[in-house]
């Protein structure tokens, strides 16, 4: 899925010449002297699928709700379609919100709850009547019409509040952790009806997350956030490949970390003396880096490969298999290298039953290619 | 995992039947005295009224049921004459107390998290004050050479003074007054509890705030509201403390026709029937509200 969405849409930011349908720039929020959202800057596109990602109390609500009209940024301006925005209020902006509650009008049917903002709008009865069927079969709660809110399961509420948030098919829906309240199942589900609902209708979606699962499976850009800043803006397989810092690989996905300093550059290829490692490693970068800087080399368990005896290989070291994790589709090893670092790699489990597996206490050599790692400086 | 032991049956139904006990004790017994003393014929002695119960022979009890009050009541027009003007009273006062009491509660509930206890305690102020006392203290206030008039003549906007005690205006003054703690308390219960994203929610889907308020924070206190209404209406109907001090000759009230019939006519069975039909035309009220209160909780 992610391939699909990334050809379709990726065009417009990628170009850089379509006006983006948000700009946030330089937005900064502050509670007393916390800094909620510390001086974001990013430009969301027509039809993208945006995710904000990032741990607890990073400033994901915060940036949302100030898109939304509900927190006005101590300083910075947003604009929508190039209009400044800062000043108006929530019910003046062409933005719809489905909030992380669900947030339902208790007193109200299902159909009311839905025809709610096209009432505001002044829309005439029939039209609107059609509008709420059509919205109510979009994400397949008709028969539950009629009922109030407290007589539907926690997954049927949600799609009510779905429902109602694209019943005024605003031009951009924000999503406050819309599947936090799912189960496993039934939100795997629904991510992909909610990326189904955004391709066929073309709504900007701006979802906050902080499931990496679920941002990446979804998104077809991922603002990842610390500390109330941005830290890396990118494709989920951008940032998944490419993190930019540590904070950034960590987060993503497991990642072996390898901290060393430059000792040259051969080509495009940096030599790193890694003590950790007790071996010297190769990243492929160009960038310009001079010799004896610090560096950190990042790598995927996935991308090791366990090497037949005798074989040679690139970033090739040796370590005693200390714990495994049987997953099912993969295994994870914990290797021990002699100076007792770490390393995390994973097989996938191609034979039911493997000739010789690998056991614990046995002694194993890895490599991994300098083009399937990275190397990062922050 | 072992889960606390439920306490056994029989003693969860006495932990439920003490309330059943004290309401059987204190409102169910009282009510059958005053149904029987209602049902009995009034006379010159001590007590002033003749049992019903005449007397036991041969097995028999011999009853002496009388529905004259009862009948006194539907004649004589001032009966029912003060039963409407109770009603006129009682609900206009309920309508005064909420149209003032909705404001306040809205306000404390929306103050800063530190000011509503201090607010709340401005409400709750007056009831360490015996409420005779207060009722005493408006007589100071609004008679002719009293602190309204003194002020206006020396302000020199009036030249003579208004008459304002003993008027109906007197008496709603007093009403409003004393049982607006009543109203603000149980709208402030339900306001503090509604959920201010559902105003987010609305604003965010193009409400304007007068507009949220009408059809979301207003349907949602509905219960508040006729809470406090029956904690007005219903002791405004039996009031006989403020038309009696406050009020002038004409108003009529049944609480006060009570007082007078037990204490200065003393004809006990009369008051008693005045009381059962102000029990029985209060009991309707309140069976509403039940009705209320269980379609709300349906719909929480
Ligand atoms: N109204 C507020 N008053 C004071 N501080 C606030 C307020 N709202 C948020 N904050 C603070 O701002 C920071 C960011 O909060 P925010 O709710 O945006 O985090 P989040 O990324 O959404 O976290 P979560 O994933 O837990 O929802 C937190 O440190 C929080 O305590
Ligand atoms: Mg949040």
């Amino acid at each position: 899925m992610n391939q699909a969405r990334n050809t379709a849409s990726d065009a417009s930011w990628q170009a850089g010449s379509a006006e983006p349908a948000i700009r946030i720039e330089n937005v900064t929020k502050t509670f007393g002297k916390t800094y909620a959202v510390d001086d974001v800057s990013l430009d969301i596109y027509p039809g993208e699928f945006f995710s904000l990602l990032g741990p607890s109390g990073c400033g994901k609500t915060t940036l949302l709700r100030m898109l939304a009209g509900f927190e006005t940024p101590s300083s910075g301006r947003i604009l929508i379609d190039g209009k400044d925005v800062t000043q108006v209020a929530p019910y003046e902006r062409p933005i719809n919100m489905m909030f992380q509650s669900y947030a339902l009008f208790p007193h109200m049917t299902v159909a009311d709850n839905i025809a709610f903002g096209l009432k505001q709008e002044g829309m005439p009865r029939s039209e609107r009547d059609k509008r709420v069927q059509e919205m109510m079969e979009l994400v397949q709660i008709v028969p539950f019409a009629e009922r109030k809110p407290h007589q539907l399961s926690g997954g049927q509420r949600q799609r009510v509040a779905l429902a109602r948030a694209l019943a005024k098919h605003p031009r951009i829906l924000l999503l406050d952790e819309p599947l936090g309240a799912l189960d496993k199942k039934l939100r795997e589900k629904t991510q992909f009806e909610l990326v189904n609902i955004q391709e066929r209708l073309g709504i900007t979606f701006i979802i906050v997350t902080h499931d990496q699962e679920e941002a990446m499976t979804m998104s077809s850009r991922i603002a990842l956030m610390r500390d109330g800043r941005v830290e890396q803006v990118d494709p989920p397989r951008r940032l998944y490949e490419f993190p930019i810092s540590r904070y950034a690989a960590n987060f993503i996905g497991s990642v072996n970390l390898f901290e060393g300093v430059v000792i040259e550059q051969q080509g495009d290829e940096v030599l790193l003396q890694c003590d950790e490692a007790g071996a010297v490693l190769r990243v492929r970068d160009s960038r310009k880096m001079a010799s004896g800087m610090p560096l950190c080399l990042a790598v995927r368990p996935e991308k090791i490969r366990l090497l037949a005896p005798g074989e040679e290989g690139p970033n090739q070291l040796t370590g005693v298999i200390r714990e495994i994790a049987y997953l099912g589709d993969v295994s994870i090893y914990h290797l021990e290298l002699p100076g007792g670092k770490r390393v995390q790699f994973t097989q996938s489990n191609v034979q039911a039953l493997a000739e010789q597996p690998l056991t614990w206490d046995q002694t194993v050599t890895i490599s991994w290619r300098p083009d399937s790692c990275g190397a990062l400086s922050e | 995992m072992k889960w606390p032991a439920l306490p056994r049956p029989e003693g969860r139904q006495f932990i439920i039947g003490i309330p059943w006990f004290w309401l059987a004790l204190f409102f169910l017994l009282p009510f059958l005295f005053v149904l029987k003393l209602s049902l009995s014929e009034s006379t010159l002695a001590q007590p002033p009224y003749l049992d019903i119960v005449r007397e036991f022979k041969d097995g028999l009890v011999v009853l002496a049921i009388n529905l004259g009050n009862y009948e006194l009541l539907l004649e004589d027009s001032l009966y029912v004459k003060a039963l409407i003007s109770s009603l006129e009273i009682a609900a206009f006062s309920t309508l005064l107390t909420l149209l003032l009491g909705y404001p306040m509660a809205y306000a404390i509930a929306r103050a800063p998290r530190h000011w509503r206890l201090p607010l709340m305690m401005l409400i709750i102020l007056p009831f360490w004050t015996s409420f005779l006392i207060r009722v005493y203290a408006w007589i100071g206030i609004l008679k002719n050479n009293g602190l309204i008039n003194q002020t206006l003549m020396a302000l020199g906007l009036i030249d003579s003074p208004l008459e304002m005690l003993h008027t109906p205006f007197a008496v709603y003054v007093g009403i409003v007054y004393s049982y607006l703690p009543f109203m603000v308390l149980p709208l402030y219960a339900t306001l503090i509890r509604l959920d201010m994203t559902l105003l987010e929610a609305a604003a965010d889907l193009g409400c304007r705030p007068w507009k949220q308020f009408l059809t979301i924070t207003l349907p949602l206190s509905l219960p508040g509201v006729l809470a406090g209404a029956m904690l007005v209406f219903i002791p405004v109907m039996g009031e006989f403390v403020i038309p009696d001090l406050l009020g002038g000759p004409n108003t009529l009230m049944l609480g006060k026709l009570m007082w007078t019939e037990f204490f200065s006519n003393k004809d006990w069975p009369l008051a008693s029937a005045l009381a059962a039909v102000l029990l029985v035309v209060l009991i309707i009220p309140f069976m509403l509200l039940r009705h209320f209160e269980r379609r709300s909780e349906e719909a929480q």
